[in-house]
């Protein structure tokens, strides 16, 4: 089955915070990558640019009482969820006024009271805790939808089977997303996933499985919309295969050299954002300048948070020891 | 006892519960003369330590319990007999002696207490009960306490009276819920034990805070009351052991409770480590600190007493006759304030401390006994 | 009221006046019930040795069987912990660690830290450990050293009854993630405990006797065999403190050092296997803080360095037994340059 390319109707707005996010998360992560090379940067970076779609399109059907679980991939889905970009910045740089105070860093921002899980180093760590987060929705009756976003590789990480299976056993409001980018690190996912397609493995965990073009953020917003619909109304989980590519490498600093020239092509012919530009212009819902507004707004943005990060003060030895408990 | 030359040293019943003892170590030998109060061993229960004093006098002529061993209730731990009564009948005599210790057997349940709750208030009020002749006794312990501080004198003053003690709100089994801790909520709920129990009249015997009690439940029935023993009472002066009132409610650990619990007596050795242990298993108990804390502010004003209960106490006139014991190293209540309490006898226990029913409980058990054949 | 149940008997009354008292407290694993969509009973087990039973009648929809998949519903117990439930996950036996580690320690365990102080995570995963039942090697060890040496998580292993209600209900109410170890041959030992709700602090040793010439540290099942042995040496003149640590995360220190330094002479007693173990923690903390006061080198007496072994003799003399224990106090007690 394959996702729709009927959009429904969105507003003007919606459109607009759509291309908002989707250009805030292109130029975060064009950013980073710059930053990322001048050695600034502690650690691993794991960019998202190409896939914002996919982020967005989902994300853009939640709210507040919805959850979401990431990846090491975390910042797409960090900036859809509503979490802060300059936090997010100063927490990459390893601040004292990021996100988690410099203690977590690219791989584990989290924003618990906007539903964000957090971004996580462990492939498949997600699909579990969102099954946590959709039970706990389902008892305590709130409607909310829990999410769990997790890559090609994850989607063979025994983890993710298990999770499958249990929301379908206990009927759980929730949506599984496989973002299928091609590549598990160096691995194509062609090879190492056993079956045609990751959605095939639904039907073996008792749900419905979409296949969607992770370029098209209507398609996907589409597919998002009706699967979280289900789960809000009790229908139980679904899965969604989002496939596109990633611009960057599995981490900053991959060579890359397990690649032909695919990212070219996507950037040219594929490319997200220029289809949702192409698509709005063209049906009139919004103007070139309505978009140049919003592209200046993000670009000052995203200036703004590494401005912040780079001045912004590192932890102290104090901050060393606290809050690993609650108290203990 | 077969010969009733042969006098018989047993192992006391401390406390309702209380099954076995076990000496932990002889104050007398074998030879030695005693006279009634003289200490003759040191025993220790799965409650508490304390030191047998002798009922009757005599020669010890045999040891009949080895140090460390459990032994019953009423079980003989020596032989008191003149020098002219001869060997073979003295170990005839710790033969059997002896068999009963080693059968471990436990004594007849026929004078256990009996345990049972009143409402008051809606609160759950335990009380346990024992002696069925005379008149009716009411024992009313102090903050932290329980019926079970009354172990060393419950039993013996049961022999002549019907003796109750009870746990107050917030305390012991009763209920936690102490409402505002203020004395009428304690008052009713010892008030509502008299009406459970059918006593139309009753001696109240009261320690520290619940002395002030014991003269509340007067001052609202006078009718109803015998007389009042005041055991180191609480309201009868501003000074009070503020600190140790505040600790002994937020200790959390053994470390902070063993010390505070020490003050409360003239020879802390009494407090082996199950008093504190079972002091710490009562405050984890849900409801325990609330209770403990909303009753220190009844209690407490500053560092001073709150509660005045000597004007209501002279508001009886002569109407109930009060007799006040106090130890002499009281580190709680100074026992100076004993001259503040309008009672007809006053008796100073010395080398007590707070607990003088516990320290020296048979001289406290002599003044009771006094005050309710007055009363 | 205290009346003799068992400790079984304890940590059912805990979950069930927990359960009562706060409506976010629910219950999870295989065969917590029992008999999830087959043909006769529902709540035919309450749990493989019966610790459950009852709840799930009870409380209705707040006890849940969950397939076996364990790294799914202990993830799941750990995410609806940080949505604002306290769920008491099974983890049936300590030796089905490896198929869910990484939930418990990468993500529960580091929530907290990692997110600057922001998740609060109260999860509790009851555990069966220890061998004595001949379930021979995967399902008979001791891991709690594991989860000790992660930041992050509290570790408890009541001995008793008592201790075993008080401790459960101690870390229902605890906002950190939980590790509560229920030792598989104590479930039938049978001890006081007071009918109404009481929680027993984490970090607090309990010394179960008192004795001036050899500490001994132990904790679990083996604080049983501790006071066997040290009833027998005090007839031989030797009087041991027996000190139950109860919690290994947090560690009682202070109580520990004190008794060092009033015996000078250490055993300690651990069934666990014997590398990078509590017996070596415990070990290391008293030669470095209480070196002035040791008069002895430190006895420590564990399992060997094996897998448990499954023939009756063999797992007999796996597990460290009084007589053991008593030859080591014997050592200390002796020891002279």
């Amino acid at each position: 089955m394959t996702g729709t390319q009927e959009h429904t109707a969105l507003t003007r707005d919606q459109l607009l915070n759509a291309y908002r996010t989707m250009r805030t998360i292109r130029e975060f992560e064009e950013r980073v990558h710059k930053e990322f090379a001048t050695g600034e940067i502690p650690g691993f970076v794991h960019l998202y640019a190409g896939e914002e779609a996919s982020a967005v399109g989902i994300c853009s059907n939640l709210n507040d009482r919805d959850s979401i679980a990431s990846t090491h991939r975390g910042h797409g889905h960090c900036i859809a969820k509503g979490v802060d970009v300059a936090e997010m910045m100063a927490e990459i740089y390893g601040r004292q006024t990021g996100s988690c105070h410099g203690k977590g860093g690219s791989m584990h921002i989290a924003d618990l009271s906007k539903g964000m899980l957090g971004a996580n180093g462990i492939v498949g760590g997600g699909p579990p805790l969102i099954c946590g987060t959709a039970l706990a929705a389902k008892l305590k009756g709130t409607g909310g939808v829990s999410v769990a976003f997790f890559g090609d590789g994850a989607s063979n990480q025994g983890t993710t089977l298990e999770s499958m299976n249990l929301a379908t056993v206990w009927n759980l409001p929730a949506v599984f997303v496989a973002e299928n980018n091609g590549y598990a690190e160096t691995t194509s996912s062609s090879w190492s996933v056993a079956s045609d397609n990751i959605a095939d493995r639904a039907d073996a965990f008792g749900m419905p499985g979409v296949i969607v073009d992770g370029f098209d953020f209507f398609a996907v917003h589409e597919a998002a919309s009706q699967a979280i619909s289900r789960a809000r109304e009790g229908g139980g989980p679904s899965l969604l295969e989002i496939k596109f590519t990633r611009y960057y490498g599995h981490f900053e600093g991959d060579q890359q050299t397990y690649r032909a020239d695919e990212v070219e092509h996507a950037r040219a012919e594929l490319d997200c954002l220029n289809r949702f530009v192409g698509r709005v212009t063209q049906t009139g819902q919004l103007t070139r300048d309505d978009l140049a507004a919003v592209d200046t707004e993000v670009s000052a943005l995203i200036d703004r948070a590494v401005g912040e990060a780079k001045a912004a003060p590192l932890p102290t030895a104090a901050d060393l020891l606290t809050d690993v408990y609650v108290r203990y | 006892m077969t010969d009733d030359r042969i006098a018989a040293i047993t192992m006391p019943k401390w406390g309702l519960s209380m099954q076995l003892g076990k000496i932990t170590s002889w104050v007398v030998a074998e030879g030695d003369e005693v006279s009634v109060g003289d200490d003759v061993a040191d025993i220790e229960t799965d409650k508490i330590a304390g030191t047998l004093e002798a009922g009757s006098a005599g020669t010890v002529r045999r040891l009949v319990a080895r140090v460390g061993e459990d032994v019953p209730v009423s079980g003989t731990i020596a032989l008191l007999a003149s020098a002219d009564v001869g060997d073979d009948e003295l170990d005839a005599a710790v033969l059997q002696a002896r068999a009963v210790i080693e059968a471990g057997a436990v004594p007849d349940e026929g004078g256990a207490p009996v345990l049972e709750s009143a409402q008051a208030g809606g609160r759950k009020i335990d009380y346990a009960g024992v002696g069925s002749d005379g008149e009716v006794v009411l024992l009313i312990h102090g903050y932290g306490g329980d019926r079970n501080s009354w172990l060393f004198v419950q039993q013996p003053l049961a022999e002549r009276h019907r003796v109750y003690a009870l746990d107050l709100p917030g305390h012991g089994t009763s209920g936690k819920d102490v409402g505002d801790g203020s004395l009428e909520v304690l008052a009713e709920a010892a008030a509502c034990v008299l009406d459970a129990i059918g006593a139309e009249r009753a001696h109240l015997v009261g320690h520290s805070l619940g002395g002030t009690v014991a003269v509340a439940v007067a001052a609202r029935d006078p009718g109803r009351i015998g007389s009042l023993t005041l055991i180191a009472p609480a309201g009868f002066g501003a000074e009070i052991n503020a600190d140790y009132l505040r600790g002994f409610a937020g200790a959390q650990t053994r470390r902070e409770l063993r010390p505070l619990v020490g003050l409360l007596f003239a020879d802390d050795s009494l407090v082996t480590r199950q008093v504190v242990d079972d002091l710490l298993a009562y405050k984890r108990l849900d409801g325990v600190e609330a209770a403990l804390e909303a009753l220190l502010g009844a209690l407490l004003d500053g560092d001073r007493q709150r509660i005045d209960a000597s004007s209501q106490l002279r508001g009886l006139g002569d109407a109930i006759p009060v007799t006040v014991i106090w130890g002499s190293a009281d580190k709680i209540i100074p026992v100076g304030q004993a001259e503040s309490v309008p009672a007809a006898s006053k008796q100073v226990i010395e080398g007590a401390g707070h607990m003088p029913h516990m320290e020296k409980p048979s001289e406290v058990l002599a003044a009771v006994e006094a005050a309710l054949r007055g009363g | 009221m205290a009346r003799n149940i068992t400790y079984r008997e304890a940590i059912n009354e805990a979950l069930a006046q927990e359960m009562e008292r706060d409506d976010s407290v629910i219950v999870m694993g295989e065969d917590n019930a029992g008999g999830a969509g087959s043909p006769g009973e529902d709540d035919a087990w309450g749990g493989v040795l019966g610790v459950t039973k009852g709840l799930y009648r009870k409380f209705p929809g707040r006890v849940l069987d969950t397939p076996i998949s364990e790294s799914a519903f202990i993830g799941a117990a750990i995410g609806a912990a940080t949505a604002g439930l306290r769920p008491v996950a099974e983890l049936m036996f300590v030796d089905f660690m490896g198929v869910c580690l990484d939930q418990i320690y990468n993500q529960a365990a580091k929530f907290r830290y990692m997110f600057g102080g922001k998740a609060v995570t109260p999860v509790v995963i009851r555990t069966m450990y220890g061998a004595g039942l001949r379930a021979a090697a995967q399902h008979s060890q001791c891991l709690y050293p594991v989860f000790t040496h992660i930041p992050g998580l509290k570790v408890v292993a009541p001995s008793t009854p008592y201790d075993a209600k008080g401790l459960l209900i101690q870390a229902i109410r605890d906002d950190d993630p939980v590790m509560f170890f229920e030792h598989k041959a104590l479930y039938d030992l049978s001890g006081p405990v007071p009918e109404e709700s009481y929680a027993i602090p984490f970090g607090e040793a309990n010394v179960v006797r008192e004795g001036g010439d050899v500490t001994i540290v132990t904790l679990g099942r083996m604080v049983h065999h501790s006071l066997e042995a040290a009833g027998e040496l005090a007839g031989a003149g030797i009087e041991c403190e027996v000190i139950d640590l109860r919690t290994t995360s947090p560690l009682d220190e202070d109580t520990i050092l004190e008794s060092v330094e009033n015996t000078g002479r250490l055993v300690v007693v651990d069934e666990a296997n014997p590398r990078c173990s509590l017996a070596t923690d415990i070990s290391a903390l008293a030669a470095q803080k209480a070196f002035g006061s040791l008069r002895a080198p430190i006895e420590l007496v564990t399992a060997p360095h094996t897998p448990v072994p499954f023939s009756n003799v063999l797992e007999d003399m796996y597990i460290p037994d009084p007589q053991r224990i008593g030859n080591a106090v014997k050592t200390v007690a002796e020891w002279a340059r």
